[in-house]
């Protein structure tokens, strides 16, 4: 790796790349902050010339209006989040450190739904949802999105659990200290990383899914952002797809993802590579 | 203290619910693929006539094959392209990891909002790509993208996911390609093989494990498709461009065949499990 190629090839190389790869999305955001009549025109304009908040005017006021998809959105996200950390923390811990009847069956058990894609489940879920009053409801999404995200969140923790060194662990059980203050005092500590890193998939990935959230809710008040969306993109404004109000709600949603993967790039990597040497 | 039972008790709630809400409904999935259900109807025991009924099923062998061609068009293109980033972005240097961060980004965004986002691009009259296309004299009008044509509809949404997705096969490879220790590089060198020389008889070799897990994910990925096509073509023209999720989604929702929309998914569970088994098989071999 030590080789010198000609430097500015391999630089105009990357400045290539990087255009071509941000350009649909700074085209999006330009589209969005387009004059209305502007933003219907065909064929489009390359930049704006003007600009105005009047796409984000009327995403604002769309059908239930956009805070109440923000905050479907977030709430089940922050769901998601809760459920995975609370089910997922107190399970690793055990897994890494305690004597467990049939632990290998337990775990693979666990595991399942990495072999089984929830996309396949849906049908069956959905029924059993609709018999106790989980459909259409941000509970019940969350819960959804957490069967999804669990065992990633498993396997991440259990292994940064197991790498806690046992002397620490062992002093303080000598101590007195029960097993619930040994998880606590002794294990969380060193292993925030590893619980940033869950929490950020599961956030990212509640955020984003799609297929679950089109199948469970029925009501437009309960739509998450990219399910009201996708349903803005055929509806009609004026006889044809509001663009600029899809472009401003395509910026919307993007933002929280790309300032939590640039803010906490570290603990993605870390998750992402320590899911790849599985 | 290291009683079995503590351990039990912190295991159970995550026990629990991955068996109220994975294990129930897998082993209810499979009940309701022996049975005729409508929802208006009480379920009734009919074998394998839904597994029948869809190997019977020309949308399900045209959803099956489409879902195939999306999975042959899209992979390649990660693997090869998605190394190739990895290969320019690897070396340490302010530039290329700026690069590495930036081809990254759209592997973060929802795949729904980037269909949203492709969905205009590639719209006929308002989308920037055909005036591009004017504008340069590649076409002479406006090409019809999404929903008319299956296999121009199935270019323009592979161009989308690939966009979307290649930064996820390239960081990996480039972790793999970092983890290639150096005195095996500098042997190399010393040897004096040129860079393509190095990159096909000393990396490909030593991150073959990463393909495979690469090509493992891209696959199951591209086999589970739905988001892109139910946001850019709708299925259009004519469910040719279902695929094999959205198929069942089609029957186990709007359609309401609940027994019917379960032995699809079974089928689907089962190709997937059937890929998941090849790709293990093939890591380890390729370990010893």
């Amino acid at each position: 790796m030590t080789v010198r190629r000609p430097g500015y090839l391999v630089g105009a190389g990357c400045v290539a790349i990087a255009t071509i790869m941000l350009l649909p999305l700074l085209y999006s955001v330009l589209a969005s902050i387009k004059p209305t009549a502007e933003a219907a025109t065909a064929p489009p304009t390359y930049l704006p010339h003007g600009v105005s908040l009047d796409s984000y005017r009327r995403l604002w006021h769309y059908q239930e209006g956009l805070l109440t998809y923000l905050g479907n959105s977030a709430g089940t996200a922050v769901l998601t989040i809760i459920l995975t950390l609370v089910l997922t923390v107190p399970c690793a811990y055990a897994l890494a450190r305690f004597p467990i009847p049939a632990k290998e069956l337990i775990f693979v058990v666990l595991l399942l739904s990495l072999i089984v894609p929830y996309q396949a489940l849906l049908t069956p879920m959905f029924l059993m949802f609709a018999k106790i009053g989980l459909t259409n409801s941000l509970t019940g999404l969350a819960v959804l999105h957490t069967a999804i995200q669990l065992p990633f969140s498993l396997y991440i923790l259990r292994n940064s659990f197991a790498a806690v060194p046992r002397e620490i662990e062992e002093a303080a059980v000598m101590d007195g200290a029960g097993s619930l203050q040994v998880l606590l005092r002794i294990f969380i500590p060193p292993t925030v990383p590893a619980i940033v890193t869950v929490t950020l998939f599961a956030f990212i990935t509640s955020w984003n899914e799609f297929l679950g959230a089109l199948v469970m809710m029925s009501s437009s008040e309960k739509f998450t952002l990219p399910v009201i969306l996708a349903t803005a993109r055929t509806e009609t404004s004026l006889g044809g797809t509001d663009w600029g109000m899809l472009q401003a709600g395509v910026t919307i949603s993007i933002i929280p993802c790309v300032l939590v993967y640039l803010l906490l790039q570290r603990y993605y990597m870390a998750g992402l590579m320590s899911g790849a040497v599985k | 203290m290291r009683n079995r039972w503590i351990g039990l008790a912190y295991v159970a709630p995550a026990l629990v619910f991955v068996g109220v809400f994975t294990v129930y409904p897998l082993g209810r999935m499979i009940w309701m693929s022996l049975h005729e259900w409508s929802l208006i109807s009480a379920p009734r025991f009919i074998g394998l006539d839904n597994f029948r009924q869809a190997f019977g099923d020309r949308q399900f062998w045209v959803s099956f094959v489409f879902t195939l061609e999306y999975t042959a068009i899209v992979t390649p293109v990660l693997i090869v392209g998605g190394y190739l980033l990895a290969l320019l972005t690897a070396p340490a240097s302010r530039i290329r990891g700026v690069t590495r961060t930036v081809i990254f980004v759209p592997v973060v965004i929802g795949l729904g909002v980037s269909s949203l986002l492709w969905y205009w691009l590639f719209s006929t009259d308002f989308g920037v790509i055909n005036r591009i296309l004017l504008d340069l004299g590649i076409i002479d009008q406006p090409v019809l993208w999404l929903g008319v044509d299956p296999t121009v509809s199935n270019l323009a949404i592979s161009t989308s996911v690939v966009w979307k997705v290649i930064g996820f096969g390239m960081i990996l490879f480039v972790g793999a390609i970092q983890a290639i220790p150096a005195e095996i590089t500098e042997a190399s060198l010393v040897d004096g093989a040129g860079y393509w020389q190095r990159v096909g008889r000393v990396m490909l070799p030593l991150t073959r494990r990463t393909l495979l897990l690469v090509t493992l994910v891209s696959v199951i990925g591209s086999l589970l498709a739905f988001d892109q096509f139910y946001i850019m073509t709708a299925g259009q023209p004519q469910n040719e461009t279902a695929t094999s999720v959205f198929f069942v989604y089609l029957n186990s929702f709007p359609y309401l065949k609940l027994g019917y929309g379960a032995a699809l998914s079974l089928i689907l569970a089962v190709t997937i499990l059937a890929f998941t088994i090849v790709q293990l098989v093939l890591t380890r071999r390729s370990e010893s």
